[in-house]
């Protein structure tokens, strides 16, 4: 798909992949989530070379692709709820305030006793938004983050990710739109059929 | 790590309470199979006693083939299977969980139903101990094996014709200790013996089964 | 140590190359030796005090049978290589294994069907043997059949390699419960050769058969998997070589 790629990311700094449809934005999100493996190369964090698939770089990073992860049959906040008890990483007592919280963030406060199935499209990746909130982690993979997404919701994609570049985050985003931050600080990776 | 299992076993047992048409599905087919049985050969008690584990059996099987098919297309198709894969936990656990659920609604009401459908069959009732006994432990089996077919399957097209001449021909050694085991029930005689066996087949599927489940689930996601 | 060796059957032209060198040493040999054991066992033994002449198929059905088990572990562990070790080329050995073995199973279900036709009177018993290797069978044509219903080639490779893992960890659970089964329903039998009793004459030809038939599988595998490999590497500028 395509080949001699070469990049690096560092803490507090993101990275934004352009390119035309089919030139390998998905696909390089999810070589770097280890949902696929490259043929060859490799990714490394922090300087050592990480095995895409193991646990503990899992809990790294915070993957989001083209469909938020969620069940027509659960609510808002029941879906949260699973996410959080999946991943683990909030004691039993703070969850219900984290949900709480995330949701006001993400303006999906309205949203979350509804059914999903019940949800636009743009209020499904409201949700999601409150997902990764909610999952603290250092990388985050986002792919077309504002798709789908009014002038508002752009607005929230783009002070989650100031905040997550804030705290030393690293952020890597597959989007045609701004991310709302100077070019600087995220410069663009073109992927297309001379890369 | 249990934690996340729990989690998952739960979700799915709420969202099959939530769609409660879904899991009556099986339960119907086990029935109606079992009574074409005396339509197609013979009213006789007598002679239908002497294949009732034979057709016990194979439309226990049958009927988890079913609801095998959806076990994992679902959560790929929304993406919440991805999810799992991505959530830092062992995914043989997170898919022992979903098998899990999947005997709670199909294996244990199919086996609930049994001695119902055996008294159709001319079972006698001192045998429905031995009936519950051996379905309960080789539709463990049965959801386990299948959840290998299922997760090799996904996402391929027609995949459920597929996905029955994967998991029947490893669903052999259940067939044919639990045939036996409710053989005996039926009899009088001990079947502690056959019991034994269907345990450890049992163990053993748990045991591998999850494992060869998460690598399958890994290639269908790619 | 130096795993370069192992490293290099990673390396399709390679292989390829392999392949076609090794090919006629085991074809001439496999060849001889089936005819030479063809004219024992059809020619030389004797007849068998109860069955006549109606023996001699097993002098076909039993290195049939024999390969189609080995046939499935050789498919087994190419694909677990190709699987653990990300060779393709592995995945392209298990991919050639698959008709042949297929091949082989239905050879012995048909000279086994042939052999007791004569003795019970009809085409099918449920002799335990016959059973194993119908139910070896439905493995082969599941792993084809899995493999075709991919599209994607690397994905077909890995499932299928997964699924013929899985099969060959319970093939012997199979084979076991359905002797299990023949023990309790006493199912009549194919007249078994008994392997210790049989004289020279009978054996001689008959293991000479089987080592045939085992270089005979080289032989074909190689063949097939030229064309696999060919086939999968269809772009590469060796293969343009080749062809023209």
């Amino acid at each position: 798909m395509f080949a001699g790629l070469r990049f690096a990311v560092s803490g507090g700094h993101c990275l934004q992949v352009v390119g035309d449809n089919g030139a390998g934005k998905t696909t390089l999100l999810r070589t770097l989530a280890g949902l696929l493996e490259p043929d060859e190369g490799e990714v490394r964090w922090n300087g050592q070379r990480v095995h895409t698939r193991g646990l503990e770089f899992q809990r790294e990073f915070v993957y989001l692709g083209h469909q938020p992860p969620l069940k027509d049959d659960l609510t808002g906040r029941e879906n949260l709820r699973f996410g959080l008890a999946l991943r683990g990483s909030l004691p039993a007592s703070d969850v219900e305030p984290a949900i709480d919280s995330a949701l006001v963030e993400v303006g999906a406060a309205a949203l979350g006793d509804r059914l999903v199935r019940s949800l636009s499209t743009g209020q499904r990746r409201r949700i999601a938004l409150a997902a990764l909130r909610l999952t603290p982690a250092r990388i985050w993979l986002l792919d077309e983050p504002v798709t789908n997404l009014d002038a508002a919701g752009q607005a929230v994609v783009a002070s989650m990710v100031a905040a997550q570049l804030d705290t030393g985050g690293v952020v890597v985003a597959a989007t045609h739109q701004d991310l709302g931050l100077a070019p600087e600080r995220c410069p663009r990776l073109l992927l297309g059929r001379r890369s | 790590m249990i934690g996340a299992a729990l989690a998952v076993l739960a979700r799915d047992l709420r969202l099959a309470l939530r769609r409660p048409g879904q899991v009556l599905q099986p339960l119907a087919f086990f029935a109606v199979v079992t009574v074409l049985f005396p339509l197609g050969y013979t009213p006789e008690l007598d002679k239908l006693r002497q294949i009732a584990p034979g057709v016990l059996w194979v439309a226990a099987l049958l009927a988890s083939l079913l609801s095998l098919e959806s076990l994992f297309r679902e959560d790929a198709q929304d993406g919440t299977l991805e999810q799992m894969l991505l959530a830092g936990q062992p995914l043989a656990a997170l898919a022992l969980a979903k098998t899990a659920a999947h005997w709670l609604l199909t294996g244990l009401p199919l086996t609930l139903m049994a001695p119902v459908l055996g008294i159709a069959l001319g079972v006698p009732g001192s045998a429905m101990p031995g009936i519950l006994s051996s379905l309960a432990l080789g539709t463990v089996t049965l959801s386990l094996v299948g959840a290998v077919g299922a997760a090799l399957t996904l996402g391929v097209r027609r995949g459920g014709v597929l996905l029955g001449l994967l998991t029947l021909p490893l669903t052999v050694p259940t067939l044919v200790f639990g045939a036996r085991a409710t053989e005996l029930a039926i009899a009088g005689e001990g079947l502690s013996g056959a019991l034994y066996l269907l345990a450890a087949l049992a163990v053993f599927a748990v045991t591998l089964a999850p494992l060869a489940v998460a690598a399958a689930l890994r290639i269908g996601s790619e | 140590m130096d795993w370069t060796w192992f490293h290099k059957f990673g390396s399709p032209p390679h292989v390829y190359r392999l392949a076609r060198t090794l090919t006629p040493w085991f074809a001439w040999p496999a060849g001889i030796l089936i005819v030479t054991a063809l004219y024992g066992g059809l020619l030389l033994a004797p007849p068998d005090y109860q069955q006549g002449d109606g023996f001699r198929i097993v002098y076909v059905h039993a290195p049939s049978a024999w390969l189609s088990t080995m046939v499935y572990a050789v498919m087994a562990s190419a694909a677990a290589v190709g699987l653990i070790w990300r060779m393709k080329v592995a995945h392209a050995v298990a991919a050639s294994c698959a008709g042949i073995g297929a091949s082989f199973t239905a050879a012995s279900l048909v000279t086994g069907m042939l052999w007791g036709e004569p003795m019970w009177g009809t085409w099918w018993v449920w002799d335990p043997r016959l059973v194993a290797q119908l139910v070896l069978l439905f493995l082969f044509l599941g792993y084809i059949g899995l493999r075709s219903a991919i599209d994607d080639l690397g994905r077909a490779d890995r499932a299928s390699a997964v699924l013929a893992i899985v099969g060959v960890v319970n093939l012997p659970i199979i084979r076991y419960s359905v002797e299990w089964w023949n023990s309790i329903h006493q199912t009549p039998s194919v007249m078994k050769m008994d392997r210790p009793s049989m004289p020279m004459d009978m054996l001689a030809p008959l293991l000479m058969m089987l080592l045939g038939f085992t270089l005979f599988f080289a032989a074909v595998l190689l063949v097939r998997l030229r064309a696999e490999v060919l086939r999968r590497e269809r772009g590469a500028a060796w293969v343009k070589e080749v062809v023209s």
